[in-house]
């Protein structure tokens, strides 16, 4: 019998396999961040152990980083610790770090895979949940929790117990302005924030082998969302051409070596999935949440739904309690959700495409009154490629803040946070209570969907856009 | 880690079902950058009463922990087992408790105990009735024993062994050095590195 993608790196990677134990893997990334390290690190200082192996891994500062003044030192004392400990400890275990200020800072999930250290039948871990993201490469790509990753530094390797498999497979092509976060959403939507507990998921089909890297990034970011172990995705031309010269990617024979590599890792003909998922890319459309998980969401010609309308006892309890929460009323038509706020970021979309999807369709609009719209590029190099670009002009007429980089309104680590009843429509990947800052109400959206809603002042798709245009008619 | 065989103490009896995570030791708490000084967080919110089991003179110095069904729910956070270690915490009877947190506890050292609910009842009425009553919790003999209580309790084997040895994770995967050398040898030349060679 065959085997699936997720199943072959699997076995790529075994360390030592013994009946009854959790297989040994071996980790041949090791992302860091100064939230989930501090406790790691100061376990190995109290065993007497060291690193392993510093050369797979490496370090950045995001959770906790400001966007604003990062000249200055850093007002909250706690976040000022955590990130002065990430330096203190990197520095005395001889770990790569790119601090605040640095040109390769930024978001976890987006340094890695620009850098070219993200690589197609990977085993890549980090002490964040949207470590997923990674999968987008073919890599089996894990979040852990932190004694986890003192076991990755101390010893490079990680008993895993075994997952089972899902494919999500998406057939057609998806309707124009229709993007990789309207899909997943939708998947979500569909399979529940339950739905993929104990999986590994394989986005395959027609409409995913479409997908750039980015937006695949996109899908894979957020399976966690729907309780995953794992979101992967074959890698193809589209994987080979990104990474090809990236400053990690192999050079010369070993690029032969690896690509040849790399091209046998596809699910093979006659695998099976524990389960399938199949979606038709041309049923969507612009997909919004209206609730306080990932998973209550809708197209956003939708109404809010009545809670009443769910059979699920718990489902419709959670209706319930997040219609409360996030002050709407069931048959309010979504589009009719006015925001304050508007956040462009994060490691589900704070990429160079994000950015420019968004920017296309503030060119010659404006951010509506009373709206606050932040741009928040999801690691430097995404911001420097911008400004050569010119999309922090075209965001700053439009009226939108330009940040720097960091996870910034993903969530209420930092400076930026919406206060008790602000509404947002924000790119990031979670929309429970309280996750922008005490009381902000969330509603999970595409960069497209983002830029619209900021020039209407209420949910919006592109396509609303058609006739608002800045008076002088540019 | 310190290992556990078998431990006599005062109890604390917390009569409350589903005590989540984010009660055991809140958000806020999470900043900090070691592994220890989370006492002070434990229970944070209920230990704003002075009424508070905690908080009772009697319980001071308390090594047992009878808390009531569904203990640990919540966020995966292992801070909430630290907590409970930092607070002097040895070990925590209930007659269920969340997986994650369940798996958390044993892999640091605090002894998580199953006993059906009628035995929990039984060590809330004598530690309540008799504050100075002790508790031995003995994971050689897997039993709890306690003035007119004794009971049984099931721990799967690994666990036990773990904990009768003291041993982590990490020391437990560092017996295995051998292998891990080996696969090194040979993976591929084409890996990606952070470092420069
Ligand atoms: S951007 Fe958001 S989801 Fe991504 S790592 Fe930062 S906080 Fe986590």
């Amino acid at each position: 019998m065959g085997r699936t993608l997720a199943e072959k790196v699997w076995d790529d990677h075994v360390v030592r396999r013994a009946e009854g134990e959790p297989d040994l893997l071996f980790i041949d990334l090791h992302l860091l961040h100064e939230v989930t390290s501090p406790q790691a690190f100061d376990g190995l200082r109290k065993n007497g152990r060291r690193v392993r192996r510093t050369d797979l891994t490496i370090a950045t500062e995001d959770h906790n980083t400001p966007t604003l003044d990062i000249d200055k030192p850093i007002a909250d004392p706690v976040s000022r610790t955590q990130l002065e400990t990430l330096r203190k400890n990197c520095a005395e275990f001889g770990v790569r770090l790119h601090p605040l200020g640095d040109v390769e800072q930024g978001v976890v999930h987006v340094v890695g895979p620009q850098l070219g250290l993200t690589q197609p039948g990977m085993t890549v871990v980090c002490g964040d949940s949207h470590t997923s993201t990674h999968g987008a490469f073919g890599a089996l790509a894990f979040g852990i929790g932190t004694s986890q990753v003192e076991h990755v530094l101390a010893t490079q390797t990680l008993p895993m117990a075994p997952f089972k498999t899902m494919a999500v497979t998406v057939n057609g092509e998806l309707p124009e302005g229709v993007t990789a976060k309207d899909l997943i959403l939708a998947i979500i939507a569909r399979i529940g924030t339950g739905g993929g507990q104990g999986y590994v998921i394989e986005y395959r089909g027609e409409a995913i082998e479409k997908l750039s890297m980015e937006a695949r990034m996109t899908i894979c970011n957020m399976s966690i969302e729907a309780g995953a172990r794992a979101g992967m995705i074959a890698p193809d031309e589209t994987t080979f051409a990104y990474l090809e010269g990236r400053e990690h990617a192999p050079k010369g024979a070993d690029w032969d070596a690896a690509v040849k590599y790399w091209r046998t890792l596809r699910t093979d003909e006659g695998a099976v999935f524990d389960h399938e998922v199949v979606i038709e890319a041309s049923e969507l459309a612009p997909f919004v949440t209206w609730g306080t998980n990932p998973g209550q969401g809708a197209p956003l010609s939708a109404s809010v739904p009545d809670p009443a309308s769910f059979t699920d006892p718990s489902e419709k309890l959670a209706a319930e309690n997040a219609l409360k929460y996030m002050g709407l009323t069931a048959g309010q038509p979504l589009r009719e959700i006015a925001v304050d706020t508007v956040f462009v970021g994060s490691c589900t979309n704070g990429r160079i495409e994000d950015l420019r999807a968004a920017a296309a369709l503030l060119r010659g609009r404006k951010v509506a009154d009373g709206v606050r719209m932040l741009v928040v590029p999801g690691s430097v190099r995404v911001a420097l490629q911008a400004v050569e670009e010119g999309l922090d002009k075209v965001f700053t007429e439009a009226g939108a803040e330009w940040r720097h980089a960091g996870c910034s309104m993903c969530l209420g680590m930092n400076p930026d946070q919406l206060k008790p009843g602000e509404r947002s429509a924000s790119t990031s990947n979670r929309n429970f209570e309280g996750r922008q800052g005490k009381g902000g109400r969330t509603h999970l959206v595409s960069p497209q969907v983002a830029a619209a809603t900021a020039v209407l002042g209420h949910l919006a798709s592109p396509a609303d856009l058609s006739d608002v245009r800045e008076p002088a008619g540019v | 880690m310190e290992a556990f065989t078998t431990h006599t103490g005062r109890a604390v009896p917390l009569r409350r079902s589903n005590v989540d995570t984010d009660q055991i030791i809140p958000a806020h708490w999470l900043k900090k950058v070691t592994r220890d000084g989370f006492e002070d967080g434990l229970f944070e919110a209920w230990r704003k009463d002075g009424e508070f089991v905690l908080n009772r003179p009697e319980r001071q110095g308390a090594t047992v922990l009878v808390a009531g069904p569904d203990f640990g729910t919540g966020s995966s956070r292992e801070h909430a087992v630290w907590a409970l270690q930092n607070y002097g915490f040895k070990a925590v009877i209930s007659s269920r408790f969340a997986d994650i947190f369940r798996g958390n506890s044993l892999k640091n050292g605090l002894l998580t105990v199953v006993l059906p609910q009628p035995t929990v009842d039984a060590l809330w009425e004598l530690t309540e009735a008799d504050p100075t009553a002790e508790v031995t919790v003995d994971l050689v003999a897997r039993k709890v024993t306690a003035p007119g209580v004794e009971a049984d309790f099931e721990l799967d084997e690994n666990a036990r062994w773990r904990l009768l040895e003291g041993l982590d994770d990490i020391s437990i995967t560092l017996r295995h050095e051998e292998d891990i050398a080996a696969y090194e040898a040979k993976r591929p030349s084409f890996k990606p590195q952070t470092l420069p060679a």
